[in-house]
């Protein structure tokens, strides 16, 4: 069942549109203050490209561009970000996670600062997210031993 | 929103559920589930909920799926009941 | 017992069904939803956070505890799937 594919359409196809993909994730992440979309979207269908190159491809194959080890850190540092920024406004003598007291170290007014605020942990939300549903297919489609190969 | 086209959704989603309980094989049952979420996207989308309806579409139909296959393959793609 | 479990469910289900009735019509102006802090947060999203999603500007403005929460449950179901399910290589 686990096996390396080696269909040229499946594989060519694939390969042709991941970077679509990341494109598309990016433009979800960073236009989610105009348009539907965020943090959690974006996190998804960034994930969703790593996983169409695990199917198309091989596990080994996506490890050796995103080792293990990064994505777990990358899974903490999302989360690092969201919290960071709030601390950022403690420091700064505001509440927690309160943007507009960013305006303090940004050289924009109150109201862009809380945007800009917004778009810092739209990020942390995004790298966390893609992280986790990474490492989820991963563990999951291989039971747990990364080193099996792609999935049918 | 079109009412017709409304119950026609609502019609199908109940289809789907149906259809992805009793069929014998997880990996169509993946599949519905699949359409299922397509489905009730399109009804966020017609009541004005986008975001709503954007995750359901990212979330529900694209990772659920891929991580139901990817659990499928660990085990029998047969039900027994 | 199936026959018990099938008028469960018809019941449940008859009773979710004629409870809607009671509920507020779709888009209504009276709901208790729209009547209470959404008007403030739509009238001034744009004045105070210039963010004109206002879907986005209350998950991750206003309602900032909110996703921190959210995103920190996504982090503890990835860090568990890690723990639950891999395997380190075999001895």
């Amino acid at each position: 069942m686990i096996k390396q594919c080696d269909n040229v359409i499946v594989q060519s196809v694939s390969r042709f549109l991941t970077p679509f993909i990341l494109l598309f994730a990016l433009y979800v992440i960073a236009h989610g203050h105009y348009s539907p979309g965020g943090g959690f979207q974006g996190g998804c269908i960034l994930g969703a490209s790593f996983i169409l190159s695990m199917i198309a491809y091989d596990i080994a194959e996506v490890k050796r561009r995103m080792t293990e080890k990064m994505n777990t850190v990358l899974t903490g540092v999302g989360v690092l970000i969201y919290a960071g920024i709030g601390f950022i406004c403690l420091l700064l003598g505001a509440n927690y996670l309160d943007y507009g007291v960013l305006a303090e170290i940004l050289p924009v007014g109150t109201a862009k600062a809380r945007a800009l605020g917004t778009f810092g942990i739209e990020i942390g939300v995004g790298i966390t997210v893609m992280a986790v549903m990474v490492s989820i297919f991963l563990n999951l489609a291989s039971g747990g031993e990364h080193e099996e190969g792609s999935v049918e | 929103m079109i009412w017709q086209l409304d119950f026609i959704i609502l019609i199908m989603v109940v289809i789907c559920a149906v259809a992805a309980i009793n069929v014998k094989d997880l990996l169509s049952s993946a599949i519905i589930l699949g359409a299922y979420s397509f489905l009730m996207c399109l009804l966020w989308t017609g009541m004005g909920a986008v975001d709503v309806a954007f995750t359901e579409a990212a979330v529900g139909a694209g990772i659920s799926t891929a991580f139901f296959i990817g659990a499928i393959f660990q085990t029998t793609r047969r039900t027994n009941d | 017992m199936k026959i018990f479990a099938l008028i469960a469910v018809i019941i449940t289900g008859g009773l979710l069904v004629f409870s809607t009735n009671e509920m507020p019509d779709w888009g209504s102006l009276a709901s208790p939803a729209t009547t209470h802090v959404s008007p403030r947060y739509l009238e001034k999203t744009i004045e105070e956070t210039a963010t004109p999603n206002a879907v986005t500007s209350v998950l991750a403005d206003y309602r900032g505890y909110d996703t921190l929460g959210e995103t920190t449950v996504i982090f503890t179901a990835g860090i568990v799937c890690i723990l639950l399910l891999r395997r380190g290589k075999k001895s």
